[in-house]
């Protein structure tokens, strides 16, 4: 007999939960057994009992919030799996930022996949999203709409390059989340051939380290000391978003205040957020790469987790396929992360 | 098209008048004839099409999408041509029917260039030009469909004025930009000649524009230690005027018939709003006054000249009722002469005969304001209609100062032209909301909403009446921002609200030159060109001013006032700071 979906997964108010196997998936309060897609603080949070997740996940979650950070950590191996209780759960891939992953959950011959974010667009600091056919499709939606396609990374770096080049004597501020938008924008400017030293924010160091020592190759990223701002023209410093506007970015010389996020494709957020040179960066699917990934996968139901979720799910509808919004409250938040301080955690991380 | 987009892109972005010129000398250097022609004439204003309307695009984009998306991305964006740009479906998608995938192998369209498009759209006719229209949109990417719906709408709003971008071409082969100015009425898109004399590669282009712009002379404001160094008897007194500059050319083509041009102070011909004036034109030469709206034989206020210029279409009733009226204060050319050259009271005499030729009661004279001393002058000033201004002095802002030798210069030369600007009114408001400013501003809380008290339904509340961002110097700037930073109540983006009540809040005393109704306003008024004149620390914020204050400065000026329709011109800030 086949199981219904919702003996795979289910909602809870900590988060979705699989009855079969006992376990949380991203929970967003603490629980005794959690799996988790990716390191983002709103996915990856302190205080289970136990965690399950990629030995890169892992360690992101050590750094952020120390090594104590669950009571007992157990890497999951890429393409492996591993029984839980009544299931077999495997983690794929998800090419969202290091170590992301999508986690699968199979019992009696149903598959349910929780692509935590993910993104179809190449990224040189994680692996690229792998396609897990699947019955029940779990997504989210943060760019659900379809006025967000992501352009090619490569011609928003040469703005950025283009930028620098034509004013020499500016700095030029790139407002960036410190896990994953800031290595990849690092990277992709490697890739362009920039190899003076990228400036960073105090904020940025461990993490960046954190991509160093995974192998990534960024090139020389010095801290800013606070005494050297002012004889930063001509340089790229990278931030977290909170920064931008902050009275930190205001010793640098005249600087080009920059923010690499999928919001900047709308003018009215870039220009929220005093934004004078948006570069659309981003680590999620874009529409058409949702609408692509909930074709090919071939689930004949759709959950959507947070972001644009009523655009999502009527689309699937008029493509005949079973799809319902989850409404999940403590993902992303579209974005708007308010700045606090220098030292704010990354809210959302678009 | 990719270049020119990419250029509306970042100037859309960049708030310093500096950083703008670069991006546009960039482009000018990089950029091949004629596009770079045609994107100055866009920039300009000078494209000879007629606009695409929005319900143009709204038509095309409806029919290639999902009703429920596109609503629900309007809804998100807030922009109907924005949201086109981005929601347009790759063309080989709306034939799949579904989300494009990878390997669709249609040839790559054509990307046109910005002269395919403004050439083209000289030619379509208004039934083709939808399809014209969809096949562009098909082959741009979002930021080339976003600046293409610009330019066929003439909507460009990237913050740059005609006077900057020929400033960006003078600049390109270090000519001066009045230089450009002078010829430019005389040269067309996409202006060839012009970018080959300054990039020296040809001679300066013949104009054989009959009655072409030249750069207005500017004046200073007074300041108080210049009464010290200044000799009156040097002077001459005129009224300042509350209206609009302008400058009125006229001379005879090639083909013997008399050209009548009417150009703003920034070179701009607006002609087209003024045909009543034009007509009146029937002299050769250029002047030089204010545009005011005289009804009976009287000025109007600056309110009712707004009226006028708010309109789109200019008709007869419109002109009946607001009849166009320009009062002249110096003269340029007259015939083939150039004047400039001769010392202000010499001009002064030609102007006075021409004005008495040309005998039409459209176009006056500015009396001079005859004053022994800079006291005469100070109590004509702050009375005018004791001092032989009479009724007219509603439209009396203060008083010119020009010194009776002054060649008349381009730009703002120093010691020759002042302005002397009636004070300004002033109204102690309490700080309501700070918002982060741009540039090098971007970090600090810069721009202060400010209201007064007026009787709500719960007691007396601030109610909104005004915004202000300058005024106040760079250490004021920092106490202001630690201010709002420290008393933020509530955060909505980049706003901050700040805490304000009958016990607490920060009193600001804010000088403004005017006020008008307006309907955009909860508070029904609208400030011209208000700024923090002091910060009142001291005051506590329940002795603030109440709205009735307002409610008496505006019956003063509007005694005479059809009801207003609430715009406001925008640019009145740099515009109004004529003289």
């Amino acid at each position: 007999m086949a199981l219904r979906s919702t003996d795979i997964l289910t909602q809870t108010p900590q988060g979705l939960y699989c009855p079969l196997g006992d376990f949380h998936i991203d929970p967003v309060r603490p629980v005794k057994r959690a799996l988790i897609t990716h390191g983002h603080s709103d996915h990856a949070r302190s205080g289970h009992r136990s965690v399950l997740a990629t030995r890169e996940t892992l360690r992101i979650m050590a750094v952020r919030y120390s090594e104590g950070f669950a009571g007992a950590a157990q890497e999951a191996p890429l393409g492996e799996s591993i029984r839980i209780k009544d299931v077999t759960v495997r983690f794929t891939p998800a090419g969202h930022v290091l170590g992301s992953a999508q986690i699968s959950i199979e019992a009696g011959g149903t598959r349910v996949v929780v692509s935590g974010d993910y993104k179809r667009a190449a990224d040189p600091t994680c692996l690229p999203y792998e396609l897990v056919p699947c019955d029940v499709f779990i997504t989210e939606a943060t760019f659900g709409l379809p006025v967000f396609r992501h352009p090619d990374t490569r011609d928003e770096v040469r703005k950025l390059l283009d930028s620098v080049h034509l004013f020499p004597e500016r700095t030029h501020i790139v407002g960036a989340y410190a896990l994953g938008k800031a290595q990849r924008v690092m990277a992709l400017l490697r890739e362009e051939g920039y190899d003076k030293p990228i400036y960073l924010h105090g904020a940025m160091e461990r993490l960046t380290e954190l991509y160093k020592s995974e192998g990534i190759p960024l090139g020389e990223t010095p801290k800013v000391a606070a005494s050297e701002r002012s004889k930063l023209a001509g340089a790229i410093v990278i931030c977290p978003p909170s920064s931008i506007q902050d009275l930190w970015s205001r010793r640098f010389p005249d600087p080009v205040t920059c923010f690499a996020s999928g919001w900047m494709r709308v003018r009215a957020r870039a220009r929220q957020k005093g934004v004078e040179l948006p570069l659309v960066i981003s680590d999620h699917s874009d529409w058409d790469d949702l609408c692509r990934t909930i074709v090919e996968t071939g689930a004949g139901e759709v959950w959507v987790t947070h972001g644009q979720e009523d655009a999502l799910v009527h689309w699937c509808a008029t493509q005949g396929i079973k799809a319902r919004p989850l409404h999940m409250l403590g993902y992303g938040d579209e974005g708007d992360a308010e700045e606090t301080s220098d030292t704010a955690p990354e809210g959302g991380h678009a | 098209m990719n270049r020119f987009a990419a250029l509306l892109d970042r100037l859309a972005y960049e708030p310093r008048r500096n950083a703008k010129l670069r991006l546009l000398v960039d482009y000018f250097s990089h950029t091949p004839d004629p596009d770079r022609g045609y994107a100055l004439a866009a920039l300009t204003n000078s494209l000879m099409f007629k606009e695409a309307k929005p319900g143009l695009i709204r038509g095309l984009v409806e029919e290639r999408t999902d009703p429920v998306l596109f609503r629900m991305s309007y809804h998100y964006v807030g922009d109907l041509a924005e949201t086109t740009a981005l929601i347009w479906p790759h063309p080989s998608a709306s034939e799949e029917g579904a989300a494009p995938g990878p390997g669709h192998n249609n040839p790559p369209l054509h990307v046109p260039t910005i002269s395919e498009v403004v050439e083209a759209l000289a030619t379509t006719g208004k039934s083709e030009l939808p399809a014209r229209v969809a096949g562009w949109l098909d082959a741009l990417d979002e930021i080339g469909r976003w600046a293409l719906l610009k330019l066929i709408t003439r909507e460009l709003r990237v913050g740059v004025s005609a006077r900057l971008a020929k400033t960006a071409v003078a600049q390109l082969g270090g000519v001066e930009a009045d230089e450009v100015e002078l010829i430019w009425h005389g040269l067309e898109p996409p202006y060839e000649p012009l970018f080959a004399w300054v990039e020296g590669r040809a001679p300066k282009p013949e104009t054989n524009n009959p009655a072409p712009f030249r750069p207005p002379m500017l004046s200073h404001p007074l300041e108080e230690e210049d009464f010290e160094k200044l000799d009156p008897s040097d002077f001459w007194g005129e009224w300042k005027w509350d209206g609009i500059r302008l400058q009125a050319a006229a001379g005879k083509g090639s083909d013997g018939r008399l050209v009548r041009r009417i150009y703003s102070r920034t070179g701009e011909d607006v002609s087209g709003a003024f045909p009543d004036l034009v007509e009146a034109l029937d002299f050769e030469g250029a002047i030089d006054g204010e545009l005011l709206i005289v009804r009976d034989g009287r000025v109007q206020s600056f309110n009712v000249l707004q009226q006028r210029l708010n309109r789109k279409a200019v008709t007869a009733k419109l002109m009946t009722e607001f009849p166009a009226h320009l009062r002249v204060y110096d003269i340029l050319v007259e015939g083939y002469e150039d004047l400039r050259h001769l010392p202000f009271s010499e001009r002064r005499q030609r102007l006075e005969a021409l004005v008495e030729r040309l005998d039409d009661p459209r176009i006056d004279l500015s009396p001079l304001v005859e004053f022994s001393s800079w006291d005469v002058l100070a109590s004509a000033r702050s009375d005018p209609a004791a001092i032989g201004a009479g009724p007219d002095a509603d439209a009396i802002e203060g008083c010119m100062i020009k010194r009776a030798d002054s060649p008349y210069l381009p730009g703002r030369p120093k010691g020759y032209w002042y302005k002397w600007k009636r004070d300004p009114y002033l109204v102690d408001a309490v700080m309501m909301y700070g918002q982060r400013g741009h540039g090098k501003r971007s970090s600090y809380y810069s721009d202060y909403t400010f209201g007064v008290w007026r009787d709500g339904s719960d007691g007396e509340e601030l109610v909104p009446v005004g915004k202000a961002y300058h005024g106040f110097t760079d250490e004021e700037l920092l106490q202001l921002d630690r201010y709002v930073r420290n008393h933020t109540v509530n955060r909505f983006g980049p706003v901050r609200e700040v805490e304000y009540g009958k016990d607490r809040g920060l009193v600001l005393e804010v000088a403004f030159e005017g006020l008008q109704r307006s309907s955009r306003h909860k508070s029904g008024v609208a400030m011209r060109f208000p700024r923090i004149n002091r910060i009142r620390w001291d005051k506590p914020a329940a002795e603030a001013d109440r709205i009735e204050t307002l409610e008496k400065i505006l019956e003063r000026g509007e005694k005479e006032i059809h009801p207003l329709d609430g715009r406001i011109v925008t640019d009145r800030e740099t515009e109004g700071e004529t003289s």
